[in-house]
């Protein structure tokens, strides 16, 4: 078993407000290992973004970590002051965000951007923080004559691709990527994917990637959560999960995947019917329950809990 | 079979010149993108058509064209013969005209009027084209359109804000309904949602097909999409159609290359995955 990079425990973050507290992220545990790519995948609002947020200490006021640890190796991270936060964002985990067009500055070049980056986070003089700039965008098939080059003269999947460099940059050991191709066509989407886990197999890096689409879990990740309200519903290997779905959402959501591969205009396609609760009317028990078609009596009082089980749901665990 | 729209020779052309005075000055000649070349293709009646291809491939110029939010610059777009474009029309005869058409855009967010009430989203288009009587007629219109889409009729009452995505463009698409139009022109309806909605979505979509006989163009980039929705794909690239089959084949064997390249790019669940019922 190869070592755990980051370990998070019984993680709880509300959001206090006029009637009581929010709570978009309820008692997630999860390991993540070394050079693995874990996948969170849900509906929006699941707190798929929420728990990245959480992880790198980006969760906006008034919103805090309740209860619950989370271990970058031997280090307890949820609790640092700004500087010693500073010192693990952008250096030992970095970020890569959906949209490239926000996360990159405008008015300064790529180049500019790259080296600030490497400077900030690792002790080396400014010519080698140069060299390492442009062995980056080499690194991401990015031409290093484009280092003087602004973020708006690039397309969307050459701007993704910077970002990825830029993340890379300081040589983080986990990259938090929130939905990184959701912006982009799907035949750049499947370029920028590649270039992800070829990248993150060659340096090493952990990568936690969320997104809402089965079809990008199946082809990029090792492991997968499956998140929904804010719990865990199901987690596990990517190939057996796919293969042998427990939860009745994961089932839902890998039924309601169109596929090139079969179906035609008669097709109905599986649909989960109804939406995602809102956080301040969660239901009892299973939050999935009211949308669930296989719910038991107890599913609407009782809550389950992923313990045992990669599963947290009654059809497989005992009251 | 009748072709119900016929797409003929359909060009676009937009300037992108810098103003004459830097012309002058910097000795630069005008500047032309040709966003859609010379495409052609047509739709049966009752038939979804799909446009796939990347962005900037021209979909959804042809899109905004074949609604009359855009002018072409040379061709012809047919609806059941009449030539949407026509200049010679009178404002009534393309009043009628396009009344038969109707488009549900991508983004419910930015596609709804925030102010406006639900109810009053619905009506407007009846107004518009003076298709009901009186009050309670028009009433009786808008619950009718909430309850097509699988909405409560209390709805109306309610702002857009109120609702989901997948209710919003539940809203959209009653809206498009709301002039009885018999060709919808969808220009990528799921991309901004989740794939559990976009689900709900397409069936509402192909549901209303096999109710109203409707006929769709629909603009996508997501082949997946493409296999359960249409009866015939056109592939665009920088504005040419490559390739042009129904569905199946298209997907089964596609000719171009570009085509394979999109096909493969698709992200795929593993194939042995279970089916629910």
């Amino acid at each position: 078993m190869s070592e755990t990079i980051l370990s998070v425990r019984n993680l709880r973050v509300v959001f206090p407000h006029r009637h009581g507290v929010l709570v978009p992220i309820d008692e997630i545990s999860f390991d993540v290992k070394k050079g693995e790519i874990i996948g969170f995948v849900g509906e929006s609002g699941a707190g798929k973004s929420m728990t990245g947020a959480a992880i790198i200490g980006l969760i906006d006021p008034p919103g805090y970590i309740e209860r619950g640890e989370i271990w970058l190796k031997e280090e307890r991270i949820d609790q640092l002051g700004i500087s010693a936060a500073n010192r693990i964002r952008g250096r030992r985990i970095s970020m890569v965000f959906q949209d490239p067009l926000t996360s990159l500055n405008p008015l300064r070049t790529i180049g500019d951007q790259l080296v600030e980056t490497i400077l900030t986070h690792l002790p080396v003089s400014a010519d080698e923080a140069k060299r390492k700039a442009i062995a980056g965008l080499e690194e991401v098939d990015i031409d290093p004559e484009r280092f003087n080059a602004y973020p708006h003269e690039f397309s969307g999947g050459m701007r993704q691709r910077v970002v990825i460099a830029l993340a890379l940059s300081a040589e983080p050991e986990l990259i938090i990527a929130d939905e990184p191709t959701t912006a982009l066509d799907v035949s750049v989407q499947a370029q920028v994917l590649e270039l992800l886990k070829k990248l993150c197999r060659e340096h090493g890096a952990s990568v936690i990637l969320i997104t809402h689409d089965m079809g990008v879990i199946a082809e990029t990740t090792d492991r997968v959560a499956v998140l929904y309200a804010g719990r865990l519903a199901e987690i596990g290997d990517t190939q057996t999960l796919l293969r042998d779905p427990q939860h009745p959402y994961t089932k839902g959501l890998i039924a309601s995947t169109p596929s090139v591969e079969y179906g035609d205009i008669s097709t109905e396609l599986f649909q989960i019917t109804g939406a995602m609760p809102r956080l301040d009317a969660l239901p009892d028990g299973c939050a999935f329950h009211p949308r669930c078609g296989q719910a038991l009596a107890h599913c609407a009082t009782k809550r389950p809990h992923i313990e045992r089980n990669r599963v947290a749901c009654w059809l497989y665990n005992d009251v | 079979m009748s072709d119900f729209i016929r797409v003929e020779q359909l060009s676009r052309r937009f300037d992108l010149s810098e103003p004459w005075l830097v012309r002058m000055i910097n000795r630069k000649p005008k500047r032309f993108l040709d966003a859609v070349d010379n495409v052609s293709f047509a739709i049966e009646r009752g038939k979804t058509y799909a446009l796939v291809g990347e962005s900037g491939s021209g979909k959804s110029t042809i899109a905004r064209i074949a609604v009359g939010l855009l002018g072409p610059s040379s061709g012809r777009i047919l609806i059941d013969g009449h030539n949407l474009h026509d200049r010679e029309l009178s404002q009534a005869e393309h009043r009628r005209i396009r009344q038969r058409l109707q488009m549900v855009f991508q983004s419910p967010y930015a596609s709804l009027n925030p102010r406006w009430r639900v109810g009053n989203i619905l009506a407007e288009p009846l107004r518009t084209f003076s298709l009901v009587d009186g009050r309670q007629a028009e009433q009786k219109r808008v619950n009718e359109l909430l309850e097509q889409v699988g909405l409560s009729t209390s709805d109306a009452r309610r702002f857009p804000h109120e609702f989901s995505g997948g209710q919003r463009q539940r809203i959209s698409i009653a809206r498009a309904l709301a002039s009885r139009p018999d060709f919808i022109v969808c220009d990528e309806p799921t991309s901004a949602l989740d794939v559990s909605i976009q689900a709900q979505v397409l069936n509402l979509l192909k549901e209303l097909q096999r109710d109203l006989g409707l006929t769709y163009l629909f603009i996508t980039h997501d082949l997946a999409v493409v296999r359960v929705m249409a009866h015939r794909i056109g592939v665009l690239k920088s504005g040419q159609l490559v390739e042009e089959q129904d569905t199946a084949t298209l997907i089964g064997s596609p000719q171009s290359d570009y085509t394979r390249m999109l096909i493969r790019s698709a992200p795929r669940i593993r194939d042995d995955r279970p089916v629910i019922n």
